[in-house]
């Protein structure tokens, strides 16, 4: 195994107040080829610039080859980047383009021309080196911007989504070529995409992110098959996931029945999530099936079906060799190896939230910010309550009908509706929300309470807020 | 019948515009001293121009001023919208607008403000209005034009250029050169010109600040000339200043129109 090159310790990152990285910490391997994998928002290309010394961290610390490179500029750093939109210097032509950082260094002029067209091989851009930036497509200037980078010999190459914007097949070739170049070059690629399939295909090490956090590291393999939580799970595959609860050792439930599993070591009858991939679903006479369901939907996808069918309320993604008509009904066998069972990202299945009668029948929560008045609640002034808001009795509304506002964290479609959690600003803390829309993660969200359906119990001194 | 009385509006138009140019070029040629009779084609008034002292040297004053004004509002001017982009944005609307009020000031406030300053400042340091007062005043009402032709192209342009310079091992200075001045230069360039023009025919401003000094510019000169009957040569004069300045306009536009098919070149791609 080859020596670490670069370690990031305890990296916090914010722009304007806003955390974008907390307590980051990465080790990267030389040579090695690590994509940084998440959502828009999440993080990876701060901790990209942080890599690069265009970003510097507020705390912690860039390890680079065992020397401390926190504070060292970008130009004195063995290490390039491919930026997003190629960041190509439009009054340049191609061939100063790439010999920009060895005219920097002052070589011998035939040294830069001998450098610079060997590069131009290396991409497949023999014969381009007079052309105008200008006159270049766009998968044309991707090749210049990686020669641009390469021919400065760097120990590592970020590369910040550098194929967001070419078409599907001009992609797919350019991931093989990048793959080859990292091979061939002997160098540490780090590589920035939202794209999982990219990120497995093309990776020896995938680092899952969401919101400023690292989820998970592993090969594709272990991402693909062990995902850690359900976020990763999500994100990776067109996973079905669910709530359920952990009745013992080796017995989960949820969707209304109880299911043998592998899985150990939950606390009983506590929530947890559980994760069946698609394929792993086996399609079987209804008089077979574990359980039945109606068939919804049937996608043709080349190699198999996918199939959405409704059992007991959930809806499950089902891929199949075989098609069962639209409205039909189907059972389906699952293998207890293939029911994987993860702690969920939100602690229990309830928000928990503490307030303080502020007048009669009057409750006081969220940080003083939201107040209600409710002529069942008798209790004397002043004194401290325990609130349980479920997830169903939350809904994302338009700001002007809004209670509070929350940094969406994540969003995980539960198989009837969408899991999201929210940094709720007002009591510093994330809060659950069960929802029937899409939204867009790391936004901010307004949301407003159902106050009827809130319990209200008095509790004393636990809890501040 | 339509198209025609547009011709016909839009030639009203560039009469009203032209007509007082035309008759001034037009007079220059004249033989008489009269502003109203035509008596004969001659040269003669271009010859004494260029033989009086006075106003010889009032233009050199003039361009003097004009050049050094204009490069050095370009320099200070071009470096503000650098620093002036990079700000975070409440502290950049606040600037911007501090920078917009010498835009929007009438010059005759501009011209009385800086006096007073001035006198304020020579009194206690000793010295004298003059040439060095009129510069610093070209300069400063200069500046502003010349921000606000710069800032626009740093914000087109993309702001990883400037980082992929520093990656590729360019200190910042060096970044700056190398990358975003190529980027920004025609707004620079026109910034300049703006600055060079305004400076050419400011009169308001430099009357005021030019104190009771000898040094004195064009549109100064001929206003004291104007106070006894005025000779053609000033026809003469003005009319090669009206040439210089269609030139310098001729000049930008058609390299606005290049650079502008150049674009489009690059965004059809």
């Amino acid at each position: 195994m080859e020596h670490e090159i670069i370690r990031l310790e305890h990296i916090d990152v914010s722009y304007d107040g806003e955390k974008v990285l907390s307590d980051l910490n990465l080790s990267i391997r030389d040579r090695e080829f690590v994509t940084l994998l998440g959502p828009s928002g999440c993080g990876k290309t701060t901790t990209l610039r942080c890599i690069g010394g265009f970003t510097r961290p507020e705390t912690g610390k860039v390890w680079f080859d065992g020397q401390d490179i926190t504070d060292l500029p970008p130009d004195k750093r063995q290490v390039n980047t491919v930026f997003q939109r190629y960041a190509l210097f439009p009054h340049l032509n191609v061939f100063d383009n790439i010999a920009f950082g060895l005219k920097l260094k002052k070589l011998p002029k035939d040294e830069i021309r001998q450098r610079v067209l060997q590069m131009l091989e290396l991409v497949n851009l023999k014969g381009f080196d007079r052309r105008r930036i200008e006159q270049l497509s766009g998968g044309q200037q991707q090749r210049v911007a990686i020669a641009r980078a390469l021919i400065n010999r760097p120990r590592v190459l970020l590369l910040d989504e550098p194929l967001g914007a070419l078409d599907l097949k001009l992609r797919k070739e350019m991931q093989t070529e990048l793959k080859m170049i990292q091979k061939q070059m002997g160098i540490t690629f780090v590589y920035v995409t939202h794209d999982q399939e990219e990120a497995l295909t093309m990776s020896d090490t995938v680092v899952v992110m969401n919101d400023g956090e690292i989820q998970q590291i592993g090969t594709p393999e272990d991402i693909y098959n062990e995902p850690k939580n359900a976020f990763v799970a999500d994100f990776i595959g067109d996973n079905n996931i669910f709530d359920g609860i952990m009745r013992r050792d080796f017995l989960v439930s949820f969707g209304g029945s109880d299911w043998d599993c592998v899985d150990r070591g939950f606390p009983a009858d506590g929530p947890v999530d559980v994760v069946i991939r698609p394929e792993d679903v086996k399609v079987v006479p209804t008089q077979q099936g574990m359980v039945c369901g109606v068939v919804e939907n049937t996608v043709f996808k080349g190699v198999h079906y996918e199939m959405t069918v409704e059992i007991n309320g959930l809806h499950w993604v089902i891929q199949s060799t075989d098609c069962a008509p639209v409205g039909s009904t189907i059972g389906i066998q699952v293998d207890p190896n293939e029911i994987h069972i993860m702690e969920k990202l939100f602690s229990g299945d309830k928000n928990i939230c503490y307030g303080t009668i502020t007048d009669a029948h009057t409750v006081s929560f969220f940080g003083g910010e939201v107040s209600f008045t409710r002529p069942d609640i008798d209790l004397p002034k002043g004194s401290r309550v325990r609130l349980t808001i479920s997830p169903h009795d939350i809904e994302i509304v338009s700001a002007d009908k809004s209670h509070a506002v929350g940094f969406l964290e994540s969003v995980v479609y539960k198989g009837a509706y969408n899991e999201c959690i929210l940094y709720a600003y007002a009591i510093d803390a994330p809060i659950m929300i069960y929802s029937q829309n899409d939204e867009q993660v790391a936004t901010d969200i307004p949301f407003r309470f159902d106050f009827e359906k809130i319990e209200v119990v008095p509790c004393d001194g636990e809890g501040q807020s | 019948m339509k198209k025609l009385f547009s011709r016909f509006y839009m030639g009203l138009i560039f009469l009203f515009l032209y007509a007082p140019i035309a008759v001034l070029i037009f007079f220059s040629f004249n033989q008489s001293k009269s502003r109203s009779v035509f008596t004969g084609f001659t040269l003669n008034w271009y010859r004494e121009m260029l033989r009086d002292d006075m106003l010889m040297t009032s233009l050199k004053n003039t361009l003097i001023v004009a050049v050094l004004s204009s490069v050095i509002a370009t320099l200070i001017g071009t470096l503000a919208a650098i620093g002036i982009s990079r700000m975070k944005k409440r502290v950049r609307t606040v600037v911007m607008n501090v920078t917009y009020i010498p835009v929007i000031n009438p010059d005759i406030v501009i011209g009385v403000s800086m006096m007073l300053l001035f006198v304020l400042g020579t009194r206690l340091l000793g010295l004298e209005l003059g040439f060095w007062s009129i510069l610093i005043a070209h300069i400063t009402f200069s500046l502003p034009y010349v921000i606000l032709n710069v800032l626009p192209k740093l914000r087109q342009m993309d702001h990883n250029l400037y980082e992929a310079a520093l990656d590729l091992g360019c200190r910042r200075h060096q970044a700056i050169w190398k990358v975003v001045l190529p980027e920004i230069l025609p707004g620079v360039v026109s910034g300049l010109f703006m600055a060079f023009t305004f400076s050419l025919d400011d009169f308001i401003v430099t009357y005021f600040t030019s104190g009771s000094s000898s040094f004195q510019t064009l549109p100064i000169t001929i206003y004291s000339m104007t106070r006894k009957p005025v000779s053609p040569k000033i026809n003469a004069m003005f009319t090669l200043l009206f040439l210089v300045v269609l030139l310098i306009l001729i000049f930008v536009n058609l390299r606005d129109s290049r650079l502008e098919k150049r674009e489009q070149e690059r965004s059809s791609i």
